[in-house]
Formats: structure tokens, C-alpha cells, sequence
């Protein structure tokens, strides 16, 4: 029973990393704008926050740092595709082999550094529950905040002007624009905010996840964060759904070898991309589907007065 | 409307697998630039060595190492450095090194090695199993270069083998192991299901039971050598699991600094890696690459070379279990003593019968001792270790 519990708790930390970044891609895809290079920005702000918390000591501003990292990166990305019109796509894929790179350049002296004592974190109260106390409440703040942050980002989209404005600008550029919107500078602000969610979530991965840096260490998360946004049909809750699926697989397929039962993780590890796929195949037979699911003018990009 | 959304999603589709491949490649392009910065240092000297062939003869032996992960990786490629320090120590200006970082084990590896080559490299050590076929290639077209692979089994005229015995740590860690276990259950966080690893977790569960007949050995497969948040979630469920003492066949700290986390036990691997969990730190299980390395350029430079398959251990002081935590009692260090003395002088052998697999075939009889014919193709899993070898029929 308790190894259940344990196993709840895993997979909580587990999606909580994709559920950050997840969150913070919705929101410029929301805008409109398709940023491939999650996986960059998240390597850079890991080794940001990696750093930070080496010389502060503080997960708190190491999480700060990973979120300037992210989003100093992403409003590089957005300058360029925004106001320079650079393809998406080619522009997100070199963000991401770039972040790879400057990560691993400026990261090497850190490969041996090693942060404090990890704290540990419990519910006082609810942590002494059986069952539930273990799997649900001695989590990481962070964990608990992600969950706070989707029901603040679902208020935000669907029920407050300024989110309407942003998916506005997501689904016609041009009538936002006609109707006085700066649709470029929502755009960057977006983008941004997307950034710094990423970057949130690679410092949680060298702070708090596998607390120590080395280089690719993000290893593919950022892949499956944008994967999950497409798998969420672009909705919030979706989004801390199915990180929490993915992130349960990959424990799951560990619990499971550990318990002697055969199960090729190889097969585990193509789930989120093939469950992501069937998705993709499933909306966009149906043009209701995809008008209600995605937004309109997604990688498109925008001129004004044109 | 709908038909360039629906070919904007298939482009999204599209580039993010071509995003998957340009990434890998972008790992290996990486790597590119450091042959090319490696030898920059040492570059006045070749330029004075070929500007005056006459004095070829004090030219140094130019050896090339290709490595699996990162230096920093604080275990088995950082004991593979340690190794070429050495050598470069011990015989000084009669060698000249340099190495290549993160080679990945794919057709990428090939292309390394002929860059070493091409460079003039004359001694060149591949220090992973899976550089095996890449490295064969290369060897047969160029046969005036003696080629070292490490953990493998296929040699050529210039090309043999060496490695270390591993499983003689993975044995004294499993003794202490099988001491402080307080659930009589501890675990493996295993890279890749071959030979070499299944014999280590094997030694392991030998040593474990040499102390306490009671422990279960629990193993989960991370499929690769070196990827810390793979090897974290293994560590972590293998705890969830009840756990208490953790070893690992991959190459990083991860798993050591999850049970440090935990409050649980582990050891270092490769490399002496107490100062990255303290607490959790019991011993290491060190290789020590040097004496090889040294032996190996020796023959180079006299001469001597041939091929053949080396596979030193506690003997020859290649394998050693180093910083035996304070936490340990006295008297398990006493039977780590006793195993390593024995393991010196010959007269103790960990694979001696009656081993029986975890399946109850007996694998090897009373009285005998397995050859290293038979530790090289070991694929199952003795009595102890739960489940199944991936794979296996």
C-alpha cells in the first residue's frame, strides 16, 4: 500500500516539471506563436538556477534565475519572429540546439558542484494521514504552486478581459489589430511569460529533481512539454492531466521493473509522441474540432497593415 | 482555412521530429570542436616535429582517448581521465594525449576515430562497449595504428581488448551492502542489460548474501549509461520499493545523491564519489585505469604490442574499494579485507559453486569455478535478484 502512495508521489513530481513547462508553452501558443525551443531555454535556465542556488544557496532566487534565463531566451526568440518575421519552426529548432550548446559551454565548471542539504518538505497535519499524507502532502512547494498556477491560468484565459485579448490575438491577429491591440507586443509578452514557465521548470529540474548539473541533463523534457500542449488540445487542465500521465508512465514502468515485471521502457518512451500523434490525427479530421481546440492563426505569422 | 491548418499541424509534426534529429546531431557536431581544441594546445610541438622529421625519433607517441560522457561526469569517464593523467605522468614527454568528449555509440564514433587517425594519433583508446564495431572498421584501414577497446570482446591484428573485473568491487560493495541493510532488500540501478552489468548485479547479490542469506536484490533498467534524471527516477522507485542500500552500473551521481536525499544508503561507482553524498556514501567501488594505460604505451613505444584481451582486477590493482564510510562496522570491514586479500593472492574467487540462477538451474557446479569464458556471456540472474534479464528467453 505504502509503495502506492510513494508511487502518487513520484509521479506528482514527475509532472510537475512538465506541467510547468507545459503551461508556459500554452500561453504563447495561445498567442499564436510555436516555440520549438522549449528544450533550450530549459537547459539554460537549469544551469542558471543550478548555479544560483550553488552560490546562494536559495532554491527560491534559483528558480528566479531560471525564469530570466527562459525568458531573456524567449524574447530573443520573440524579437526575431515577431518583428523580423524569421520562420517559427527554423527559429525555435536553433534556439534549442543553441541552448544545448551554451548550456554545455557555460555549465562545465559546474559539473562537479554539488547544492547543501536538499530540505524536506510535509503538510503539518496532513502529512500523517495514511496513505494520503505520504502520496499527496510532502511534496515540494512548487508542486502544489503548478496546481495553483492552472486554475489561476484557466480563470485568466476564459474569464478575464486580458485573457480574452491574448487568445484574440491567438486566433485572428488581424482583428485584434484592427481593434487597436498591439498585437506584437502581446505576442513578446507572451512568449516571454512562456520562456520564464520553462525556465521555472529547468531549474526545478537541477534544484530540486536531480539536484546537480550536467550537460543535456533536461534530456527530452522540453520535447514532451511541447508534445503535451498539442496532447492537452491547448487547454490547462489537459495540460496538468496529462503531464501527470506522462510523468506517471515513466514511474510506473520503473515501479514495475523494480517489482520483476518485464515491460520495455524503450516502447514507454515513445508513449507521449504516439499518444500525441493520435491526437493530432483525431482533431484535425474534424474542422469543428479544430476550430474549438486549436488556436486559429498558431504559427502563422503576422503583418501589420498588410 | 481549415486545410493550411490542418498542414500547419503536420508541419509542427514534421519539424519537431526533424527538431528530435537535429538535436542528436547537434550533441555530436559539439564534439567536433574539441578534437580540434585538444590538440591546439599542444600544437607547437607537432609543428616542431614535423618541421625537423630528422629528429622524429624523441618524437612523442601521440595517443588519442575517446570518451563516453563528460570528464566532470564524476565516475566512469572521469576514472578514464585519471588514467590518461597518469600515463601522461609516469612517461612524460615520451607521450603526447588528447581526448574527445561525449562520443555517442553510433556511426558518430567512427568518424572520431578517423579524425584521431588522421591527426596522427598512433595509439588510440576507445573506453565504451559499444565503440566495438566503429572501431573495427577503422582498424582494418589502418593497420600502422594499434586500437585499445575497452569492455569488449571482438579483436583484430591491431585491435585487442582490456578491462577491468569490475564485478570484484560490485562483490565488496554488495558484503557491506548485505550488512547495513535494515529491509533485507537493496537495489540496482542498471544501464544496459548486457553481460557486464548483469554480471556486476550478480557479484553484488553473491556478496550480499555472503553476509546476510536473507537479502532480495530489486533491479530497474535505466537503458542508458548517462542520463541523471533517468537514473533519479529509477533510484527513487527502487526506494519507494523498500530499498535501503543502492548500487549503480550507470555513470553519474544520481543515484548516490537520490539516496542521500532519502535518508537511504549507496555507493560511488567508477570513481570516489563521497563527497557528492556524504551521508548516504558507504564506499566506492573504484576502477583504476592508469597501470593499463601505462602498460599499454609502453609496449607501443617498445615495440611489444599485440593484440590479446587483458581483464585486470583487485590483482593487478585496477579494481579497489575505496573511503569505506565510518558508518560501516568493523567487523564488515574485516570481511571486506578478507575478500580483497584473497582476491590478491588467488585464493578466493567469487564465482565459485554451487551458483544457481534465480530460475533454481544450477549454473555452476560445487567445487568448480566459473572461467572467464563463462563471466563474459553471462545472461542470467543468480538466486536473490528479482525478475527477469530484458530479453531473455
Amino acid at each position: 500500500m505504502d509503495t502506492y502512495a510513494l508511487l502518487l508521489a513520484a509521479t506528482l513530481n514527475a509532472g510537475t516539471v512538465l506541467a510547468i513547462a507545459g503551461l508556459g508553452l500554452l500561453i504563447n501558443e495561445r498567442s499564436g506563436i510555436v516555440n520549438l525551443g522549449a528544450e533550450g531555454m530549459m537547459l539554460v535556465a537549469a544551469i542558471a538556477g543550478f548555479a544560483t542556488a550553488v552560490q546562494t544557496g536559495s532554491d527560491w532566487l534559483a528558480f528566479g534565475a531560471g525564469a530570466l534565463a527562459g525568458a531573456v531566451m524567449a524574447g530573443a526568440f520573440g524579437v526575431l519572429v515577431i518583428w523580423l518575421n524569421t520562420n517559427q519552426y527554423a527559429t525555435g529548432l536553433a534556439l534549442s540546439l543553441f541552448g544545448n550548446g551554451f548550456s554545455a559551454f557555460v555549465g562545465i565548471h559546474y559539473t562537479q558542484e554539488r547544492l547543501g542539504a536538499r530540505p524536506h518538505f510535509a503538510i503539518p497535519g496532513l502529512s500523517d494521514i495514511p496513505f494520503i499524507g505520504p502520496a499527496l502532502f510532502r511534496q515540494h512547494p512548487m508542486v502544489y504552486l503548478t496546481i495553483l498556477f492552472m486554475a489561476a491560468l484557466t480563470w485568466f484565459l476564459y474569464r478575464s478581459r486580458a485573457g480574452l485579448v491574448l487568445r484574440a490575438v491567438g486566433e485572428s491577429p488581424e482583428s485584434a489589430h484592427a481593434l487597436g491591440y498591439p498585437v506584437r507586443r502581446i505576442r513578446l509578452i507572451a512568449v516571454m511569460c512562456g520562456g520564464a514557465l520553462c525556465g521555472v521548470a529547468g531549474a526545478y529540474i537541477s534544484v530540486v529533481y536531480t539536484p546537480l548539473w550536467v550537460e543535456g541533463m533536461v534530456a527530452g523534457k522540453g520535447w514532451i512539454a511541447l508534445a503535451l500542449t498539442t496532447f492537452a488540445t491547448w487547454r490547462p487542465s489537459r495540460i496538468l492531466l496529462g503531464a501527470y500521465l506522462f510523468g506517471g508512465v515513466t514511474m510506473l514502468q520503473f515501479h514495475l521493473q523494480g517489482e520483476g515485471v518485464a515491460i520495455s521502457s524503450q516502447l514507454l518512451t515513445m508513449l507521449p509522441y504516439l499518444a500525441t500523434i493520435a491526437v493530432l490525427v483525431l482533431i484535425s479530421r474534424n474542422p469543428v474540432w479544430i476550430r474549438t481546440n486549436m488556436p486559429a492563426s498558431l504559427g502563422k505569422p503576422f503583418f501589420p497593415g498588410s | 482555412m481549415t486545410t493550411t491548418t490542418r498542414r500547419a499541424l503536420l508541419r509542427v509534426t514534421a519539424l519537431g521530429s526533424v527538431a528530435m534529429a537535429a538535436a542528436l546531431v547537434g550533441c555530436s557536431k559539439k564534439e567536433e570542436a574539441a578534437p580540434a581544441a585538444a590538440p591546439a594546445a599542444s600544437e607547437p610541438v607537432a609543428a616542431s616535429a614535423a618541421a625537423a622529421p630528422a629528429s622524429g625519433a624523441s618524437a612523442p607517441l601521440k595517443i588519442a582517448f575517446a570518451y563516453l560522457g563528460p570528464v566532470g561526469d564524476g565516475g566512469w569517464t572521469f576514472a578514464h581521465d585519471n588514467g590518461r593523467k597518469a600515463l601522461e605522468k609516469e612517461l612524460g614527454s615520451q607521450v603526447q594525449t588528447s581526448f574527445v568528449e561525449s562520443v555517442p555509440e553510433s556511426a558518430d564514433a567512427e568518424r572520431v576515430f578517423r579524425d584521431m587517425v588522421a591527426q596522427g594519433n598512433t595509439l588510440i583508446f576507445g573506453t565504451s562497449f559499444g565503440y566495438m564495431e566503429p572501431m573495427l572498421k577503422v582498424a582494418a584501414d589502418n593497420k600502422n595504428v594499434h586500437f585499445e577497446h575497452a569492455t569488449g570482446y571482438k579483436t583484430a591484428d591491431n585491435m585487442r581488448v582490456y578491462d577491468n573485473r569490475t564485478y570484484e568491487g560490485a562483490y565488496m560493495a554488495g558484503v557491506i551492502a548485505g550488512g547495513m541493510t535494515k529491509t533485507n532488500t537493496i537495489g540496482v540501478v542498471g544501464s544496459i542489460p548486457i553481460p557486464e552489468v548483469i554480471r556486476n548485479i550478480d557479484s553484488y547479490t553473491l556478496g550480499a548474501q555472503s553476509v546476510n542469506p536473507k537479502v532480495k536484490v530489486k533491479v530497474v533498467w535505466v537503458n542508458e549509461w548517462f542520463n541523471p534524471p533517468k537514473e533519479t527516477e529509477g533510484a527513487q522507485s527502487l526506494i519507494d520499493g523498500g530499498a535501503d542500500v543502492l548500487l549503480q552500473n550507470t555513470d553519474s551521481s544520481a543515484v548516490l545523491q537520490t539516496a542521500e536525499k532519502n535518508g537511504k544508503y549507496a555507493f560511488g561507482w567508477d570513481s570516489d564519489m563521497t563527497a557528492y553524498g556524504p551521508k548516504a556514501h558507504l564506499a566506492s567501488a573504484v576502477n583504476i585505469w592508469g597501470p593499463y594505460y601505462i602498460k599499454a604505451a609502453k609496449d607501443a613505444i617498445n615495440g611489444t604490442w599485440t593484440t590479446g584481451h587483458t581483464w585486470w582486477g583487485v590483482k593487478e590493482g585496477a579494481i579497489d574499494l575505496v573511503s569505506i564510510s565510518d558508518k560501516v562496522p568493523a567487523d564488515l570491514k574485516a570481511k571486506v579485507d578478507k575478500v580483497k586479500a584473497g582476491l590478491k593472492d588467488g585464493t578466493f574467487a567469487i564465482w565459485r559453486g554451487p551458483i544457481v540462477d534465480n530460475g533454481g538451474k544450477e549454473q555452476v557446479k560445487a567445487g568448480t569455478t566459473a572461467d572467464d569464458a563463462f563471466l563474459g556471456g553471462i545472461k542470467f540472474f543468480v538466486k536473490g535478484v528479482e525478475g527477469q534479464v530484458p530479453g531473455a528467453k
